[in-house]
């Protein structure tokens, strides 16, 4: 059973290919894979990678949904690519394109540098005025505490959620779903004394004011984090603060 | 003001097109549901200027009401409220994702609170209907 | 402090407030003043009208009605004309945008000063 017969059915794959200081601009070449009903568009391109064309450059790891490397957009839609069955494009074909509002380094490979840049300024870590000695023990934390806010932990850095984002696609300075809802997912945090810190940077005009609610980044979420409720909700919080800081200037922040 | 982006040679920068928002469904209605505020900012117009007719005697008013009558208005009129109700649809709906509302250390889910303000909707409905009408 | 105050969340407090006034009460004064009253279904008188109009406690709902939600509409249209790729001018934009609500609270204020 491993030789493929003539009517093997196939499906056809539109991948983008750009080769940097070579083309202008992108332009797309078709594959065609085998069909196989467990598999996945990254397989179809680890298929091509190995047996049509090593040239192929795209970024995958764990092929399991949890690392968030290999994001690309899918007939349109960004999508995990580890996630994405051939079986529900049937009969095709597929159009695999960069993951969108990126600048594109090579074929699929786009680069993260803004969104990196932005993941640091949120300041995505617990955040102490004093740090408790080891000795002291573990913060203790109950599972409500937990819960407050769990989902939004469970943000794997995939991007799709700025791929979806028509304001990050219209203005690149906008801080965006994934850094506001990190941002915001530490604030909750009953263990962290950091919102002062972050405010600064959710606060400025390209921060959360810049969000129309458009929505579709907590559509394509594969973790089901919703960032457009995290960042609707820092804004909330962003007016309140401002309104206090109008009527009680001398103090009564958070 | 925001800093223009350097861009780096060789790598490929896409835009965004205009029509974006014509790409998908969810894109589509989220147009329809920010343009909703320009109809209900109209309405609020025609409302003024029939409060700016009032002290001017019943003719004035009367007059006024005629120019109401006309298809153009009263199909304008018929849009306008399908879009004011998308936008207090959409709005109370997302009343739920905005407002985390805490009892103790539990949080109410968010289709109780947009219930909530649907509810309280039709209360204020009914409420400012009798008023409107009772005369 | 924040490093540089912006006075967005000023402009997204009215919009929210205009959002929440219009979602309430604009459907039922659309339905009654614009269909209802025209096409004769019901009818208010000019004196009720008058009379109703004139109280204090009614103007001040009145001016919530109708100057509210121009903020709501000045703050969207602002960012639809932003989302269609307007935002090199964003600036006048946003001038235009909520200057319009300004002259139209104005504007409500005389309308029903006179009243």
């Amino acid at each position: 059973m491993t030789e493929e017969t003539m009517t093997e059915e196939t499906m056809t794959l539109d991948v983008t290919r750009y080769r940097p200081g070579h083309d202008r601009a992108p332009r797309t070449q078709s594959f065609t894979v085998p069909y196989r009903k467990d598999w996945v568009v990254l397989d179809a391109l680890n298929h091509i990678k190995d047996r049509i064309d090593g040239t192929l450059s795209y970024r995958w790891s764990c092929r399991m949904g949890v690392c968030g490397s290999c994001g690309m957009m899918v007939n349109g839609v960004p999508k995990l690519t580890c996630a994405a069955f051939l079986r529900d494009y049937r009969p095709g074909p597929i159009r695999v394109e960069p993951l969108a509002n990126f600048p594109v380094i090579r074929d699929l490979v786009i680069a993260l540098d803004d969104f990196m840049e932005k993941l640091r300024r949120v300041k995505p870590w617990i955040i102490r005025a004093v740090e408790k000695p080891v000795s002291d023990g573990e913060y203790l934390q109950t599972p409500a505490q937990l819960d407050a806010y769990k989902q939004f932990s469970m943000c794997i850095n995939c991007m799709l959620c700025y791929a979806a984002c028509p304001v990050y696609g219209l203005e690149p300075a906008f801080v965006g779903p994934a850094a506001i809802a990190l941002a915001y997912r530490y604030n909750l945090d009953s263990r962290d004394e950091g919102y002062r810190l972050r405010e600064p940077v959710l606060s400025e005009a390209v921060g959360v004011w810049e969000c129309t609610f458009v929505g579709e980044c907590s559509v394509v979420c594969p973790k089901g984090v919703d960032p457009a409720a995290a960042i609707q909700r820092s804004k909330l919080a962003g007016a309140t603060d401002w309104l206090l800081s109008m009527i009680m200037p001398w103090g009564g922040r958070r | 003001m925001t800093v223009p982006r350097v861009e780096r040679p060789g790598l490929f920068y896409p835009k965004l097109p205009a029509t974006w928002w014509l790409r998908n469904a969810n894109y589509f209605r989220f147009m329809l549901r920010e343009l909703s505020s320009v109809f209900i900012a109209v309405f609020l117009v025609v409302f003024l200027v029939q409060l700016h007719r009032l002290p001017q005697g019943p003719g004035a008013y009367a007059a006024y009401l005629e120019t109401l009558r006309a298809p153009g208005w009263i199909i304008f009129h018929v849009v306008a409220l399908a879009f004011a109700l998308y936008h207090s649809v959409t709005w109370f709906n997302l009343t739920g994702v905005v407002q985390v509302v805490r009892l103790g250390e539990r949080q109410v889910p968010p289709w109780l609170v947009a219930g909530s303000s649907f509810a309280l909707w039709a209360v204020v409905s009914v409420v400012l209907l009798w008023f409107l009408l009772r005369g | 402090m924040a490093t540089r105050k912006t006075s967005e969340p000023f402009w997204w407090l009215l919009f929210a407030a205009g959002g929440m006034v219009a979602a309430l009460l604009v459907p039922v004064h659309l339905l009654v003043q614009g269909l209802a009253v025209p096409l004769g279904w019901t009818s208010i008188s000019h004196a009720r009208m008058l009379a109703l109009a004139g109280h204090p406690l009614v103007k001040l709902y009145l001016f919530a009605l109708i100057a509210l939600p121009l903020y709501h509409w000045a703050h969207r249209f602002r960012f639809i004309l932003e989302d269609l790729g307007l935002r090199g001018l964003r600036t006048p934009i946003a001038i235009l945008c909520y200057g319009a609500a300004v002259l139209g609270t104005v504007a409500t204020l005389w309308v029903l000063w006179q009243i």
